[in-house]
Parts: C-alpha cells; sequence; structure tokens
C-alpha cells in the first residue's frame, strides 16, 4: 500500500454481493486449512522445538538406518520406476487389440486398493507356505531363503511393492505426455531415416523432458509419504531394519515418543521444502 | 518376403514387453483370487487353479463365522459411510473453492489456491503424526469423523486445483451474461457452472471417494474400536497373528478391492481425463 492512499483514507466501499459470496464460498476450506493444517503443522513443529530431541534422534541407531533406507529407497525405486514408466509408455502407443486389452489390466495395481495386494505378496513370500518357497521345494527339494527375514531382501520386495502399485499411474502421466507430441514430428523423421533412439534422443525426450522432471519430484514427496508399502510387508522389521521416514515417524509415535516423530520429520525438511517449493511454482501457474 | 520378416520381428519385440508386463501385474492379484477360492490347507498346493474351487470362504466372511471377522459387515459399513461422506464433503469444499477463486476472483484466490498446494505437497505419512496429536486435542479420537476430517484434508487440496483448472477453461462470457440478466451468484453457481462442470465433479468426487475408501494409515491411527474400523484397518489387524486364516484374508480383501476397482473401470473415462490433463500440463 503506498503512502498516498495511507494519507487520505477514503470511506469503505461497501462490500458488493458478489465479493461477498466470493468470501463466503473460500470460508469451507479456509477452515479446513486453518483447523486441520495450520493448527496440526503448528503444533507438531512447537512439539519438535527442543534440541534434546534432536540429540536422542541421533544417538538411536535405528533413526540412522532409517535415513539411510529413505535415501535408498528414494534414488533406486523412484529412478527404476520413473525409467520403466517412460519406457512403457513408447511401448502403450503402439495401436495393437492385445495392447489395448493389457493396457485396461495394467491399470489394475493402481485402480485396487494397496493394503489387500501387499498382504497378498506377503503371503507369497511367507518362507513355509508362500508359494514361492513352495515352488523352490517342489522343484529343487531345497528350502528357499526366509525371504523378509534378510533386511536387503526385504527392503527391495518393499520397493518392488512400491514400484508395482505406482507403475501405473505415472505410466499414464508420461503416454498423456508422448501422445500430445505432434505425429508429423515422427513422420518427418522416418523419412529422414532417423533410427527410433534418434527418434527418442531429438523428438519425444525433449518435450518430455520437464513433464518426466516435474513428474519425479512429485512422485518423490508421494514416496516419502509411502506407509503401507514397506509397513504391511515388512513392518520395518527384521529387528527395526528395514523402516523409512514414513513408518519411522509412525513407530515413535505408537511408542508415544511423538517429539522424536516431529523431529524425525522436521530433520527431513531441508529435502522436502525446496521440492514443495519447486512444485508449488510449477503448479500454481 | 524381407518386409514381413521385419514384422514378425516387430511383433515378437512387442510380445516380449508384453508378457512380462501382463505377468508383473497380474500375478499378485491373481493369487489373491487364487486364496480366495481354494480350500483351506489347498491354496499352496502350487496349481494354477483350485482343485475344489470353492465359494465357502465368502460364505464364512458373509456370516462373519471367525474370531477376525467378527465384525465384517460393521466394518464394510464403516468403510462405505466414511468414502461416501468424504466423497461428498470434499466435492462441497472443493467446488465452492473452486468457484470462487476462479469464477469470483475472490481477493486472496491465489494465496488460497497456494495453501491448497502446500497442503498437497506435504507427504501423507509426515501430516499423520500431527493430524493424530490435534484429533486428540479436538477430542475426536476414536470418532470416525476425525477419519472423515483426516480424509478430507488430504483431498480437498488436489480436487481444489483440478476443479479450478477445468473452471479456468470455461468462456467468460457465461458469466458476464448471467451477470446481465441480473443473476446472484448463487443463480451463477446452481444454474450455469455445476452443470458445465459435471464431468470434472464426478471425476474428482469419485477421487474423494475411493481415497478414502483404500486409506489404511490414518484409519489405522485414529480408530481403535472393533465396531469402528474401515475394512482397511480390519484386514491390517489379520497381520498380528502368525496363524492367520489366509483363506479368509484373500477373499475379505476380494471383497474390499471390488468396488473401488469397478468404480475406477466405470468412471476411467472421467477418471483418466480428469486426473491426468492437470498434471501433463505443468
Amino acid at each position: 500500500m503506498s503512502t498516498a492512499t495511507l494519507a487520505t483514507p477514503r470511506p469503505r466501499k461497501p462490500l458488493s454481493t458478489w465479493g461477498f459470496w466470493g468470501r463466503l464460498f473460500v470460508v469451507p476450506y479456509l477452515l479446513v486449512f486453518l483447523v486441520l493444517v495450520l493448527f496440526p503443522v503448528g503444533y507438531g513443529l512447537w512439539l519438535a522445538r527442543s534440541p534434546a530431541s534432536y540429540a536422542k534422534l541421533f544417538e538411536d541407531p535405528i533413526f540412522f538406518r532409517t535415513a539411510i533406507n529413505t535415501i535408498v529407497f528414494l534414488v533406486v525405486a523412484i529412478n527404476i520406476k520413473m525409467m520403466i514408466a517412460l519406457y512403457l509408455s513408447g511401448f502403450f502407443l503402439h495401436t495393437r487389440w492385445w495392447i489395448k486389452a493389457l493396457a485396461v489390466l495394467f491399470i489394475l495395481p493402481w485402480a485396487v486398493p494397496s493394503i489387500p495386494t501387499i498382504l497378498s505378496v506377503r503371503f507369497m513370500l511367507n518362507p513355509e507356505w508362500g508359494v514361492i518357497n513352495s515352488t523352490i521345494f517342489r522343484l529343487t527339494g531345497l528350502d528357499g531363503p526366509n525371504w523378509l527375514n534378510d533386511p536387503t531382501l526385504a527392503l527391495s520386495f518393499s520397493m518392488l511393492m512400491h514400484i508395482w502399485k505406482s507403475l501405473p499411474f505415472w505410466t499414464l502421466i508420461l503416454l498423456a505426455g508422448r501422445m500430445a507430441i505432434p505425429a508429423e514430428q515422427y513422420e518427418a523423421a522416418s523419412v529422414d531415416g532417423a533410427s527410433n533412439w534418434q527418434k527418442f534422443k531429438y523428438i519425444t525426450w525433449p518435450s518430455m523432458r520437464g513433464l518426466y522432471l516435474t513428474s519425479t519430484l512429485l512422485s518423490t514427496i508421494w514416496t516419502l509419504g509411502d506407509f503401507n508399502s514397506v509397513y504391511l510387508l515388512t513392518g520395518g522389521g527384521p529387528a527395526d531394519l528395514t523402516h523409512v521416514l514414513a513408518t519411522l515417524g509412525i513407530r515413535y509415535l505408537r511408542l508415544d515418543q511423538i517429539e522424536l516423530a516431529m523431529a524425525a520429520i522436521v530433520v527431513s525438511l531441508p529435502l522436502v521444502l525446496p521440492i514443495v517449493y519447486f512444485m508449488m511454482k510449477r503448479l500454481s501457474k | 518376403m524381407k518386409l514381413k520378416w521385419r514384422d514378425v520381428t516387430t511383433e515378437a519385440k512387442l510380445l516380449l514387453i508384453g508378457i512380462p508386463v501382463l505377468l508383473w501385474t497380474i500375478i499378485p492379484v491373481y493369487h489373491m483370487f487364487l486364496f480366495a477360492i481354494s480350500e483351506r490347507d489347498q491354496a499352496t498346493s502350487g496349481r494354477l487353479w483350485p482343485q475344489n474351487p470353492t465359494l465357502q470362504n465368502f460364505e464364512t466372511v458373509f456370516q462373519q463365522k471367525h474370531f477376525y471377522l467378527n465384525h465384517f459387515w460393521v466394518q464394510l459399513g464403516n468403510s462405505l459411510w466414511i468414502a461416501v461422506a468424504v466423497g461428498l464433503l470434499t466435492l462441497f469444499i472443493a467446488t465452492t473453492a473452486a468457484f470462487a477463486i476462479s469464477r469470483l476472483k475472490v481477493p486472496g484466490g491465489r494465496t488460497v489456491m497456494n495453501l491448497a498446494l502446500f497442503t498437497y505437497f506435504i507427504p501423507a505419512a509426515f501430516l499423520a503424526v500431527p493430524m493424530y496429536k490435534t484429533m486428540s486435542v479436538y477430542g475426536l479420537l476414536n470418532s470416525r469423523w476425525s477419519l472423515v476430517l483426516a480424509m478430507v484434508t488430504i483431498a480437498s487440496p488436489y480436487c481444489i486445483w483440478v476443479l479450478k483448472q477445468a473452471s479456468d477453461k470455461l468462456p467468460w462470457e457465461l458469466d458476464e451474461a448471467a451477470r446481465i440478466d441480473g443473476a446472484t451468484p448463487l443463480q451463477l453457481f446452481r444454474l450455469v457452472y455445476l452443470p458445465l462442470m459435471v464431468p470434472s465433479l464426478v471425476a474428482v468426487g469419485t477421487y474423494a471417494l475411493l481415497l478414502a475408501w483404500n486409506e489404511y494409515l490414518y484409519g489405522f491411527l485414529l480408530l481403535s474400536n472393533e465396531q469402528d474400523l474401515t475394512l482397511a484397518v480390519a484386514l491390517g489387524n489379520f497381520l498380528a497373528a502368525d496363524d492367520s486364516p489366509w483363506e479368509l484374508l484373500m477373499a475379505t480383501g476380494f471383497i474390499y478391492a471390488l468396488p473401488p476397482a469397478a468404480i475406477y473401470y466405470a468412471f476411467k473415462r472421467y477418471m483418466v481425463s480428469g486426473l491426468t490433463a492437470g498434471a501433463v500440463k505443468s
């Protein structure tokens, strides 16, 4: 506000009907935001104010392991997922009746709730009765490994579970991106004798780069919040060695150590906030 | 002849991708289905189709004839009630907000949109921690309203964003014509705006409904009485014991997974275009 308007205060303009209704219509969401976002976030940060919580957190060997697991989970699972999604989005562009039918089935992991399917995989991996080890025994007469009892294997299966669940969504997004590229560009390239790789490098990738980056960042945030893929498959075990931040926060909460839970979340903010800021700038255009 | 050979290799290459994709997608779901229709102790036989397929597991579930299933119908009802409540409330909150921001150009609308986007980008499991504490401050723990409110909080930002994107595309002349004809804001909303937005409303309403039906973590934290649980949380409780009746768990899981899958496929047209359009734009 400039000083000129301050110096000559005009009588307040009466609120027009349109202005009134506009304000009234944003009230429901503003209430939700104040009561169910601002208050919890503020309260949570206030709970995490004591330096002692951080000292305790850093002394907890489980936290250190969790931090590494989380980074591995993010870097490995997201990149593999996005690369496969990019590749498959090209595959689903082909016009064949069976590829169309496959596309319908392919959405299934995304369309069904994650609990029953994760539990289904968990049972497949059961060392005694699971279908995988039963098959290994039938074929070789040997006992299969105790899949979820090995931290590396267990975390790998959690990552596979995460990829299984979210791959269809990202493939659809990238497929929509590919379909927005004009077909003439590919036709012209074919006339010039370009190879498939050259078409990808010079036509597909330049126009998909932005979408791919946005998708990767958005997926990073969602993957950080993925509780189910880890908790329902491994429960954080064996010996709390497969926790990620999402499950560790809930573990502390269940142990009535909410200060530690909030401290663990605050520690991850330097990674999360830049992504949030970047995504907000992209989407609020 | 040469050309034909190339066609064959192209098809072979496509199949080489398609078959693994099919198996990868279908195995966990098929494994669940196989268990659901198998007799106890038969499911692990390694057959691709059970020797005596049976609906007995479903019968046990429907008649609540197991310790874990004592409240099956109540829990199914809870899931349904919560999903519908979240769908309707979110629809109301998101539609009014999108209308105010996009069509009424309310001052500060951009800020409201940014607040919503900020909420959208908080990882769900992170918000769960303070949300649990907040619900206990509000005295709502163990009430299903706590889960409804939490899910509305999580669902509405994306819905507002999608609806705002869709509203921005409506021609501005419609609003002007309505104003000139002396329409009130409420009439513009009811008679012009809502009918034009139906496809997007279906998309976001379904999105919120499915989000609530599928939610596990918040239900697991906020509800604890057997009677109040949603089916998702009840399924998770099967894990409490090693000797869980897996065939019943899979049958219950199958029943639980069926409605969202059916809704998803029924509204696929709206869902995919409505929900991916925004993402592609960025």
